[in-house]
């Protein structure tokens, strides 16, 4: 049992993760090219707005907020589970190579359908997903070492490796496409969010639906699976199917946000972290913190580079890692 | 591999093979040659070898074939056998200096940070002739360096191998980051998407005068001061005992990586493994003496370099694979076999 004032600790803790997402969220929809001040977006968002508000509010940047927040939170979570289940606090769906191989699908997408919005968009997180799969699939059987079962360091290591190929074949493939696709296609991969379209949204959507509550049932397993291994055979968790599910769970919910909003690294190594730091090591309230806490860097990441330069916009991958890099290394030194 | 890592290690014991050295060499140089002859004679248009030869050695600019051989393609090739000679020495000298197999420069953080520092010439120094980037670049090498293994050695337990690989990854990343976030606001992604990618497309002979000494005289050192490397290699207690000055060689060793490093980024751009793979190579055929590593690391990894650049010019004619893709496709099972045959090592 939590001690109860620990308890109503928590609970404040997660009423103060909202609330700031919220700020964040009322920011974000305020700045940018043109402006639009709370008082007229509280009127524009119950149908009093102008025109020109609601075209702004509703096509342009309400789109791009969603997707930023499912995004983050959908590799949150992804990043929570995997440090779990690998028992490794550096595991992150970007550092482990699961983003570029959603990446390396994604490419293949493009090459033989044009990103056109409407037509095929559902397909393209299911092709990401496929390629994620593999990816993982790959270096969880790299990694694997007869009788001992997959090393955790080994498991980053042999990650790094599989990034770095991915890359490369995705840097082979880009090369023969079209001048213009290659433009958005850098850009993709820098991790600008490119989905401003209400229907990427709702591309995205559903994996987080399925994925979050199927993740939070498992708990009292992950739980257990964030311990030694032999303890969590003893406490009779079926350890390999369980552990399978939850490696599937992270991978498609990474896959999903990586195939909307671009190549993003260190926020499923960032927003469990300091989700843990925050609410303690139980799943049952790390999970919805950890997914809070990555909506909320994205959202703030995104509109920094959205803010930041008018005319081009930074990539809001970029300002993740510009933010991430140094934690993963100050992680790294303390460690 | 296994045994002979197994010898190194616990007998520490040499295995110079002066004859297999020897023979090692001459094969490269060889090897080197031919693969320069064949570089430049194939391509979007093809001559055959006496026309090679007679463009080289009787250069005449009115004949289109000479313009295409001497003008384009025999700098490119030089370029690249140059880069692949400077990246699989530094790679070499890194991997007995610090005796972490999976060190390469691109795998530490050298290549990214030559490359935010080329971001950042090309933003902040308006007109910056070759030389600025090339010090530019190689500037960014040590800042590379110095923050992966200043990183490295903060973490307790020291500077494991794999701990030092994560570390590289993570200097890289945001070093990175922060050179695609400089070239994005200044507009400058379409002129470095070259530098990320890699390639020699636009090597000229203005480029070559300023790299050739550079890269020799690196590798010259570098053969000079082998036999410390070799010692290195034992570790640093049997090298004090031995009576060398470690602090010093280190320091000249390192030196030596990052010129090397920093001018074939500049070449280059970002290219990692080759400097991972060829050293592997030859020290799987000469043995663990560096006197005959370094030397025939240049020559092996200068072949290297101009055969795949050859094949990213052929592959899909008549548009040209960026190489560094290549390479990476080919290095990283290297990578991986890597991390798991001397998984217990690291």
């Amino acid at each position: 049992m939590i001690h109860p004032v620990r308890q109503r600790k928590i609970r404040l803790m997660m009423v103060a993760l909202a609330l700031i997402l919220l700020a964040a969220f009322v920011v974000s929809v305020a700045t940018g090219y043109a402006s639009l001040s709370p008082a007229r977006l509280w009127s524009t968002l119950i149908g009093q707005g102008t025109a020109k508000e609601r075209l702004i509010l509703f096509e342009f940047r309400l789109p791009r907020i969603f997707i930023a927040i499912l995004a983050g939170a959908g590799l949150a979570l992804s990043g929570a589970l995997l440090q779990s289940v690998t028992r490794n606090p550096l595991a992150d769906p970007g550092i482990l190579g699961i983003n570029a191989g959603a990446g390396l699908a994604v490419v293949c997408y493009m090459l033989y359908f044009p990103a056109d919005p409407g037509s095929l968009v559902f397909l393209l997180p299911v092709f990401a997903f496929l390629g994620g799969t593999m990816a993982a699939v790959l270096i969880y059987v790299l990694s694997w070492r007869r009788g001992e079962g997959a090393d955790p360091t080994k498991l980053v290591l042999v990650g790094v490796g599989i990034a770095a190929a991915c890359s490369g074949a995705i840097l082979t493939l880009a090369s023969s496409l079209e001048r213009e696709q290659y433009d958005f296609f850098a850009q993709w991969m820098a991790g600008k969010i490119w989905g401003d379209d209400q229907i990427f949204v709702l591309a995205l959507l559903p994996w987080l639906l399925i994925g979050f509550p199927v993740a939070w049932a498992k708990s009292r397993v992950l739980n257990t699976l964030s311990l030694h291994e032999h303890v969590s055979a003893e406490l009779g968790v079926p350890l390999e199917r369980e552990r399978i599910l939850a490696v599937l769970i992270a991978v498609a919910l990474a896959s999903a946000s990586v195939s909307v909003g671009g190549g993003i690294a260190f926020i499923g190594l960032m927003a469990p972290h300091i989700a843990r730091s925050l609410v303690g090591p139980r799943h049952q309230i790390l999970l919805p913190a950890a997914a809070l806490i990555g909506a909320i860097l994205l959202l703030v990441a995104d509109t920094i580079g959205r803010v930041l330069l008018d005319s081009v916009g930074i990539p809001a991958g970029l300002v993740v890692s510009v933010i991430g890099a140094p934690y993963f290394m100050y992680l790294m030194a303390r460690k | 591999m296994t045994s002979m890592i197994k010898e190194r290690t616990d007998e520490k014991k040499v295995r110079s093979r002066a004859a297999v050295g020897v023979a090692a060499l001459l094969a490269g140089t060889v090897l080197l040659a031919v693969s320069l002859a064949l570089a430049v004679s194939f391509g979007a248009a093809d001559y055959d070898l006496r026309s090679v030869w007679r463009s080289i050695f009787g250069y005449d600019p009115a004949r289109q074939a000479d313009q295409v051989i001497v003008g384009i393609r025999l700098p490119r090739e030089l370029g690249a056998a140059l880069v692949g000679a400077a990246f699989s020495v530094s790679g070499a000298i890194m991997q007995g200096m610090t005796r972490n197999p999976l060190a390469d420069p691109g795998l530490l953080g050298l290549n990214a940070g030559a490359g935010f520092a080329l971001a950042c010439v090309f933003a902040f120094v308006p007109g910056a002739t070759y030389l600025t980037a090339m010090v530019g670049a190689f500037a960014g090498a040590g800042l590379g360096a110095a923050m992966v293994f200043g990183l490295g050695s903060l973490t307790r337990g020291g500077m494991s191998p794999v701990r030092i690989t994560l570390a590289g990854a993570a200097v890289s990343a945001l070093l990175t980051a922060l050179g695609e976030g400089i070239a994005l606001m200044h507009k400058l992604s379409q002129s470095l998407t070259f530098w990320t990618a890699g390639g020699v497309s636009g090597t000229n002979w203005l480029q070559l005068q300023l790299i050739t000494p550079v890269v020799l005289g690196g590798v010259l050192v570098a053969v000079l001061m082998s036999r410390s490397v070799t010692i290195l290699s034992f570790g640093e207690e049997v090298a004090t005992g031995l009576g060398q000055r470690t602090f010093l060689t280190k320091t000249v060793l390192m030196l030596v990586v990052l010129l090397l490093a920093g001018t074939a980024v500049s070449v280059v751009g970002m290219i990692a493994f080759v400097g991972l793979m060829i050293p592997h190579i030859v020290r799987f055929i000469v043995g663990t003496d560096y006197r005959w590593i370094i030397p025939c690391c240049a020559v092996f990894g200068g072949a290297f370099m101009v055969l795949a650049d050859t094949a990213a010019r052929l592959v899909n004619a008549p548009f040209e694979t960026p190489v560094g893709g290549l390479i990476a496709l080919l290095g990283v099972p290297f990578f991986l076999y890597l991390a798991r045959k001397k998984g217990r090592m690291l």
